[in-house]
């Protein structure tokens, strides 16, 4: 029997979650709830100076005067923050040397995931910083970087090694009090990554940190600071995935960037995290606040391909704080099934000549929904800024929903906006064409979703941009036939 | 090779083709033609496997083996290929890559071993050449952006990378001008072979100029009411459809 378009369609869109395995690691696991108790606990399990309780605590009293955020296009029930488990580590009892010192259990969780840090280690000169359940297991590479003087550890070594660049710079670019879930991650952050990359180097390799969330009902509260000292160069890799749960796992990180003057910080993300099932039980709600600075002549860069998560909620920003600075970015979303994704930029311009460029590419399926959001804020002192941004949505199926909120606010009369946004469809055409040319329906959707977002995945690095791209055949058209 | 018995096929609830039959040997070259609405792109789409149109009676057999329960994918590896009257544009996929996939998916079916892409790079500029066609039509997204004869010419390249058994091609020259007709006249010429059949679908003679057909079929009202040789199309031209159908 030949398959009509509809069958086609929920198969090629209703794949299942390839990563969902569970790991039998020994966690280091705190009870559930969130109060000044569990804070200082966290505080204390990772030996944390008392100015970064101070923080933490401060954060969570503002939390305590904040709701939850409903201005997004998702709907979801109200989190229950003391129905979370707040802290999960492996029982890892020292920090491991090297990899022999690995519990051969992550190494196996590594290698299913795909990514054997041997491999990339000797292959892609990739040094990964590979985090499951809110701890650093290894850090690779820290030697030869350590060299030209950059530094690329956890968060929670930075805050103990480098006290003075960590005070300094974490919450000048997401304070606590910029909303719910930052004061949230302020509060009760875990793990992360910490970049600096001192005056005039180039960083001769893409830093990657590979997120993982594996303790059932744990929230991962990363933070992730770079630091991009005056002249120089990092290129930051990072992708996620977790294991099948039924329950929703939260996860609110923060990510920030600070761009000194004349540097450039290349932001890439493949998020996959586990989306729910087809009934949309389950699946990891995503919300994330991430926002750089750019210094005079600096440039940052925001890369994302966004597949999995139930609920992405993430507007990767950029404040274009000195002349001449530039921001970018480059989305690509993908929601199927039940998922729900309100996702954008802002892109505030405050210096002269200050240029941003937004693409966003939205992939709908199944009763999926999608949004792009975006702020484009030329400030008065904005001079000449310029701003470019495209919003395409693709829909598959008739059941699925695309939406477009952009927001642009110009306060001066010599800059330069435009905006283009397109909503298309895969048309029977489209596939009947190709399957006439001997394709068939897999390999078309695959085809013509990869077209669809060739702007965006041009902009992922190398290695990247091919697992990118394996991810969205997997994610749109797995088991057809 | 080709055998059409009673077709009859619906799309949306219409009836357009009505009792069609239709036979092609090996190496034939068959021009049907016929007015507006007479049923011919129909015809196109049903041996193709579009699935839009509802074949209710009748059989199409392509080397003895009944198609029509074949999907589109499967009659394209059997060696079916349509040149489409609307080639439709598929952004940010470029011809070389859409032809490769489309090479090898094929080649997959046959139990032959796939192409690299040094090796099909090296036959599609040797097809372009053929087809006097430029080398940057590779790196150019399908059909985006193209002119109507770059479309018609793009398929007819796609003819020569798939090398049919059946090459069915629907009002191939709409939208020509005369200079781009000639050149893809000329480039199905050179693709005619002893083991290559064709079904041309045409509005008009002027394509029959160019490419001479061994059968000519008149098509009115869903069913083939008057078939002949070459001579036939020109009697058409001189006193049009009227005169045939009467």
């Amino acid at each position: 029997m030949k398959k009509t378009e509809k069958q086609i369609i929920k198969e090629s869109t209703e794949g299942d979650y390839k990563y969902g395995f569970v790991s039998n690691i020994e966690s280091d696991t705190i009870e559930r709830g969130l109060s000044e108790k569990t804070i200082r606990l966290i505080s204390s399990k990772k030996n944390e100076p008392d100015w970064m309780l101070e923080k933490r605590l401060a954060a969570f009293n503002l939390l305590k005067t904040m709701r939850q955020p409903r201005w997004a296009h998702i709907k979801y029930p109200e989190i229950d923050l003391q129905n979370i488990i707040y802290y999960s580590a492996p029982k890892a009892k020292v920090l491991k040397k090297s990899l022999d010192e690995v519990d051969p259990e992550i190494l196996k969780t590594l290698n299913r995931l795909g990514i054997s840090i041997e491999e990339q280690k000797r292959l892609t000169g990739v040094a990964v910083d590979v985090v499951i359940d809110s701890v650093s297991i290894s850090t690779s590479f820290k030697e030869k970087l350590s060299e030209l003087g950059i530094i690329f550890c956890s968060i929670s070594e930075a805050i103990k090694k480098h006290p003075e660049l960590v005070k300094k710079y974490i919450g000048s670019v997401v304070p606590a009090k910029d909303n719910y879930f930052a004061a949230l991650n302020t509060a009760v952050f875990s793990d992360g990554s910490f970049c600096y990359i001192p005056e005039g180097v180039k960083c001769p390799m893409e830093l990657s940190t590979y997120f993982r969330i594996n303790e059932a009902g744990t929230g991962q509260f990363e933070r992730t600071l770079i630091i991009a000292e005056k002249n120089s160069y990092v290129s930051y890799l990072e992708g996620c995935t977790a294991p099948i749960r039924d329950e929703n796992q939260l996860h609110a990180a923060v990510v920030e960037l600070i761009a000194l003057d004349s540097s450039e910080i290349k932001y890439s993300t493949v998020q996959n995290w586990y989306p729910g099932d087809k009934n949309g039980k389950g699946g990891v709600y995503n919300f994330v606040t991430k926002r750089g600075v750019a210094h005079k002549k600096a440039k940052i860069s925001w890369t994302q391909v966004e597949t999995g998560s139930s609920i992405t909620w993430k507007y990767p920003s950029c404040i274009l704080k000195g002349d001449d600075s530039v921001g970018e970015f480059f989305s690509i979303a993908v929601t199927k099934n039940r998922q729900q994704a309100d996702t954008g930029t802002k892109m505030i311009h405050m210096g002269k000549r200050t240029k941003s460029t937004i693409i966003s590419k939205g992939i709908s399926a199944g009763e999926s929904n999608s949004s792009y959001r975006g702020l484009v804020n030329i400030n008065r002192g904005a001079v000449n800024a310029r701003n470019f941004s495209q919003c395409d949505s693709l829909l598959i199926g008739g059941r699925c929903g695309a939406h477009t909120y952009p927001f642009i606010k110009v306060k001066n009369n010599t800059s330069m906006i435009e905006h283009e946004a397109t909503t298309s469809k895969i048309g029977e055409d489209q596939m009947f064409y190709c399957q006439q040319r001997g394709i068939g329906e897999k390999e078309a959707v695959g085809l013509i979703v990869n077209g669809y977002c060739k702007d965006v995945l041009q902009h992922l690095p190398m290695e990247f941009a091919v697992e990118a791209r394996q991810l969205l055949e997997i994610t749109l058209e797995d088991s057809v036939g | 090779m080709l055998k059409i018995n009673n077709l009859h096929c619906n799309v949306n609830d219409t009836k357009v083709l009505k009792g069609l039959s239709l036979s092609v040997n090996e190496g034939e070259v068959h021009a049907i033609m016929g007015p507006n609405g007479s049923g011919k792109s129909t015809l196109a789409s049903v041996i193709a496997g579009n699935e839009n149109y509802e074949v209710t009676n009748g059989s199409v057999r392509f080397f003895d083996k009944d198609i029509l329960d074949e999907a589109a994918e499967v009659r394209a590896r059997m060696g079916v290929f349509m040149s489409f009257q609307y080639p439709v544009e598929i952004p940010g996929v470029t011809v070389s890559n859409f032809i490769k996939i489309a090479v090898n998916e094929t080649r997959k079916a046959r139990d032959l071993k796939k192409l690299s892409s040094a090796e099909l790079l090296k036959l599609m500029r040797h097809n372009l050449d053929l087809l006097k066609m430029d080398h940057h039509f590779l790196s150019r997204s399908m059909n985006d952006g193209f002119s109507g004869g770059e479309k018609k010419r793009n398929e007819i390249f796609q003819l020569s990378m798939l090398e049919p058994k059946l090459a069915i091609l629907d009002e191939t020259d709409s939208g020509l001008d005369i200079d781009a007709l000639k050149i893809v006249s000329s480039g199905v010429n050179s693709l005619r072979s002893e083991k290559r059949s064709f079904i041309i679908i045409t509005h008009y003679q002027r394509l029959l100029d160019y490419i001479k057909p061994d059968h000519v079929h008149i098509l009115h009202n869903g069913k083939i009411i008057k078939s002949g040789n070459a001579s036939l199309a020109l009697e058409l031209e001189k006193n049009g459809y009227d005169g045939i159908i009467k």
